[in-house]
């Protein structure tokens, strides 16, 4: 079931350079099994969408890949080098070429968007930037489209709104992947094909790969090269939209006919 | 027979409770050592803390210690004039308000307004991913959130203090007023007469221990918060009791050693 992906064909993908390698992952929290031998590969360029159904282990995945969470088992190897050996100073440095949207847009509270957009600048200290903090904000916020909120709370936006600043911080660095967590949830339909129109663009821009997590299969259709299916800890299947939305696997078949 | 098996499950899970909540703390208070001590230091963000936690609870510290002292003065009086003492009033008062009074009461309120709010902030930044949009920004949350608010409550419950005792004796003074007329220097004279280096130091010292358990407490809850959005509120809540339980003991702690000493 879980085959290796090869994703050449696929026509916005720029070679076949694997940025992400998985292999036999395993993570379980106590008797909870939720990844008991995931393999994939994520070549550049590509947009690589995760679904399955919730609480499945799709943000376990994505957080294991920049080490938020330590697998138990596996190799996961990121731009060839190995997580699991990586120390914490070489860890940081990987992550300065990772971007990460949280679901929950994961906004300092007690910061304004500003002090928000350059909390990754500020800390990132051996990453080598070019042009004014403040240059950088003002170019991540007009690639959102959010330039006058500038000095607002995050209290003072919308979701939507807040999920742009998320993606803005999370692409201030120019990261070369981007690990997108459920983008869209719990926006109205418009607001999330904007969104989505957004992360396309932001990828056509910066020539990114990304892994999307989504429920959301509009999005899916939009953004993936291809998607995989988690289940029962495992890639349980793999394609394109259209090879899954008529895949006769009852499984497949329910999520995307729901 | 249930009943006494029900109590005695009860009984059994409220110290297995107690004990992993010390090893908790226990923990939390190596971790603390151990990472403070190596660079990089947060020194801005000590001070961003110190003067959240220092400048915003002023008011309430002022009203407080104000109060405590007037009405100490005003409830002790009658007796102390009974027997002839109304003389002793600014040294009672002094010594009461620089030896207990005004640490403790700082330290209760404190563990109130500063410990839960530390507790309800870390606590909502678990829950929210913002302590992992930290770490994966180059940081790392524990001294960034942790060691930083735990210094600043070290540092600020001791300066809280003094003010609250400076502003306890301004109380007091105004209490002594109310039904006599007590001179403004004569009261100096007799309050800095009374006070001797041992009522100070160990009043003192003590509250930088003050400090210590009520950000340890708050930063140990909020940190390991769990179940949402509840789990914020619960955690908050038991960071109130625990800290303010700390405090006492270390209070017990301190006056036992101190008169060993002989110092009381």
């Amino acid at each position: 079931m879980a085959t290796e992906i090869n994703s050449a064909n696929s026509p916005s993908v720029t070679g076949n350079v694997p940025v992400i390698e998985i292999q036999h992952l395993k993570k379980a929290f106590g008797d909870n099994v939720v990844l008991s031998d995931f393999n994939l590969t994520i070549n550049k360029g590509e947009n690589m969408v995760v679904m399955g159904k919730s609480g499945i282990g799709k943000t376990i995945l994505i957080k294991c890949i920049i080490g938020l969470v330590k697998p138990d088992g596996g190799l996961l190897k990121v731009f060839g080098q190995d997580i699991s050996k990586l120390n914490h100073r070489e860890l940081d440095d990987m992550r300065t070429r990772i971007g990460f949207v949280f679901q929950s847009s994961a906004l300092y509270d007690s910061m304004t968007v500003r002090q928000n957009l350059e909390f990754p600048l500020r800390r990132h200290r051996r990453k080598k930037i070019t042009g004014t903090l403040e240059e950088l904000v003002r170019e991540a916020l007009h690639n959102v489209g959010l330039e006058n909120t500038i000095d607002l709370m995050p209290s003072e936006l919308s979701g939507g709104m807040r999920k742009r600043i998320g993606i803005a911080r999370s692409l201030i660095l120019k990261p070369e992947l981007v690990l997108y967590d459920e983008p869209t949830t719990g926006l109205d339909p418009i607001t999330s094909e904007e969104i989505t129109r957004l992360i396309m663009d932001l990828q056509e821009k910066y020539k990114t790969t990304a892994i999307i997590i989504t429920h959301d299969t509009a999005m899916a259709r939009e953004a993936a090269n291809r998607i995989v299916f988690l289940w029962k800890g495992i890639a349980y299947k793999e394609g394109t939209y259209d090879e899954l939305i008529h895949d006769q696997d009852p499984e497949i078949k329910h999520f995307f006919t729901r | 027979m249930t009943t006494t098996r029900k109590a005695d499950n009860i009984f059994s899970k409220s110290i297995d409770e107690f004990f992993s909540e010390m090893a908790e703390l226990a923990r939390f208070a190596a971790r603390f050592f151990s990472e403070g001590l190596k660079p990089p230091y947060e020194f801005k963000e000590v001070m961003n803390q110190c003067y959240e936690i220092g400048i915003k609870s002023l008011v309430l510290v002022s009203i407080t210690a104000f109060i405590l002292g007037l009405v100490l003065v005003m409830q002790s009086r009658p007796t102390m004039v009974e027997f002839g003492a109304g003389s002793f009033l600014p040294a009672m008062s002094s010594i009461s308000i620089v030896r207990e009074i005004g640490p403790l009461v700082t330290a209760l309120i404190c563990a109130g307004k500063i410990g839960s709010g530390i507790s309800a902030e870390l606590g909502s930044m678990k829950v929210t991913e913002q302590i992992d949009a930290m770490e994966v920004s180059g940081t790392n949350p524990y001294k960034y959130l942790v060691v930083t608010r735990i210094l600043a409550t070290s540092l600020m419950i001791p300066v809280l203090t003094v003010y609250a005792d400076c502003i306890s004796l301004i109380g007091a003074f105004t209490g002594s007023n109310i039904k006599d007329d007590v001179n403004l220097t004569f009261y100096v004279n007799r309050v800095f007469e009374a006070l001797h280096y041992t009522d100070v130091a160990p009043a003192f010292i003590k509250t930088f221990f003050f400090g210590f358990i009520i950000g340890l407490v708050g930063c140990t809850k909020g940190y390991n918060s769990k179940k949402g959005t509840e789990g914020v509120g619960k955690a908050a809540n038991i960071s109130v009791v625990v800290a303010m339980v700390g405090v006492i003991i270390i209070d017990m702690v301190v006056t036992q050693i101190t008169s060993m000493l002989g110092y009381l």
